[in-house]
């Protein structure tokens, strides 16, 4: 099993050169240490950066320069600062090339939930709905169960959903699935995971087809 | 030259009152419109909407307002990191509008260029989109929502002339931009008031004529919310 590193470290296997990618909050932020250094990309923070860099030096804080998650942040040469309509008229207009985000809940057919949980937490979307309702290449990043061992990969979302029919690939801490009209393709298991296992706490409709080898990290 | 430069924020608020609608610029609390918040809170106005990304934290940026109990209705995209808010929305005391963040900014400019309503694709197939009309553009489905109704939008930008020029700095441009002539009337603090004529006309970010009053904030705090940092080598 993967922690969160591991899932981190698989995913940046899938930013290629070129690509500009918006990282959510959670996991997919510690994609970025992992990305190989021998390829180009620039990362977009939909509050208004694209050239995302690493946490400034004690001292060097500023206020005015933070990513999505309210953190601050330094840019990298070649960086840029927009409005928020513009920050979305990337992402809405396809010019974001990879966008990974964490769930709550992601079902068979790509529906996503991730923002509300009913009379308990209310935070709000921020910019998930309109990055999944948009983005073609869309990979989440979470844990395939819950605390409790119940299945997070589900045949039709509980919670309040996100975007319809627009996850395409699922690393979690046990596997690499893809979301394919039959239901969730096996891809890969995590190291020391079984097929079994990965059946076990899969809710939603799973497709193994052949042998599925273990992840490389 | 037309001149939009006001001496204060007393006189930079006027004609503000109770239930009116206002937005707010800002991410978290970075770029947010602080000295007019604080007049805001002074003026203990009540029954406000306010648009804004975010409702601040407990004893910052909005949460100020929320504090003293002046807003009505909340209309934000991210409200995660002020417990006050959830408590009076839970409780039902503060109406609350979530809708995503680029609907939130199209929206804002939709107002500022004229625009009655917009259709994106954000949010159809979920519960944002109820009650809404939806139509299908090349195959995909888009909801229709309208520009937003406001009556002062409060705006930070870093720096200002007297003509209503303004240059935003780093991140703390956000929305601010978006809401500039949104409103019916823009008001706007900067950090630095320059001299007419001292800003490049290459590198202004918004032209004074979507500004009715420029002054210059009597202080700022610039809060940091997430400190985030590395150890030098």
């Amino acid at each position: 099993m993967l922690d969160k590193n591991g899932i981190a470290k698989r995913i940046a296997q899938e930013v290629k050169d070129g690509y500009y990618v918006n990282l959510g909050i959670g996991i997919p932020t510690l994609v970025a240490n992992f990305v190989r250094d021998d390829i180009e990309v620039e990362f977009q923070s939909e509050n208004g950066v694209l050239g995302m860099g690493p946490f400034p030096f004690e001292g060097d804080e500023d206020a005015d320069i933070i990513n999505a998650g309210k953190q601050t942040i330094t840019t990298l040469p070649g960086a840029s600062f927009f409005d928020s309509a513009m920050s979305f008229s990337m992402i809405r207009g396809k010019h974001v090339d990879l966008t990974i985000l964490g769930a709550m809940e992601v079902s068979e057919n790509g529906d996503i939930a991730n923002w509300k949980i009913p009379g308990k937490m209310v935070k709000g979307m921020g910019g998930a709905m309109d990055l999944v309702a948009s983005a073609e290449n869309i990979i989440v990043a979470m844990m395939h169960t819950n605390r409790a061992g119940a299945s997070k990969l589900l045949k039709k979302c509980s919670l309040p959903l996100t975007g319809v029919a627009c996850v395409k690939k699922i690393v979690t801490n046990m596997a690499v699935l893809e979301v394919t009209p039959k239901g969730f393709k096996l891809l890969e298991r995590a190291p020391g995971v079984s097929v079994e296992a990965i059946k076990n706490a899969t809710e939603g409709e799973l497709i193994i087809d052949g042998d599925i080898p273990e992840m490389k990290i | 030259m037309i001149n939009k430069k006001v001496e204060n924020v007393t006189e930079a608020l006027k004609g503000v009152s109770d239930n009116m609608t206002f937005m707010f610029g800002g991410f978290g609390l970075s770029g947010i419109p602080e000295n007019a918040i604080a007049q805001l809170v002074k003026l203990n106005l009540k029954g406000l909407t306010c648009i804004s990304n975010n409702a601040g934290v407990d004893d910052f940026g909005l949460g100020l307002l929320l504090q003293q109990k002046q807003i009505k209705k909340m209309v934000s995209s991210y409200v995660g990191e002020n417990d006050e808010f959830e408590r009076q929305m839970l409780s039902g005391e503060l109406d609350v509008e979530l809708i995503p963040q680029g609907t939130l900014a199209e929206r804002c400019r939709a107002a500022q260029a004229g625009f009655p309503a917009i259709y994106t694709p954000a949010g159809y197939g979920t519960e944002v989109a109820e009650g809404k009309e939806t139509r299908e553009f090349d195959g995909k489905m888009h909801v229709l929502e309208y520009a937003f109704k406001a009556d002062f939008a409060f705006i930070k930008a870093w720096k200002g002339d007297a003509a209503g020029n303004l240059i935003f700095k780093g991140t703390a441009r956000n929305f601010n931009p978006n809401m500039c002539g949104a409103a019916k009337v823009t008001v706007v603090e900067v950090e630095e008031l320059v001299p007419v004529g001292e800003l490049d006309p290459n590198q202004i970010h918004i032209p004074g004529i979507f500004v009715q009053r420029i002054f210059k904030g009597a202080h700022f705090e610039k809060r940091i919310e997430q400190r985030t940092v590395r150890k030098r080598a």
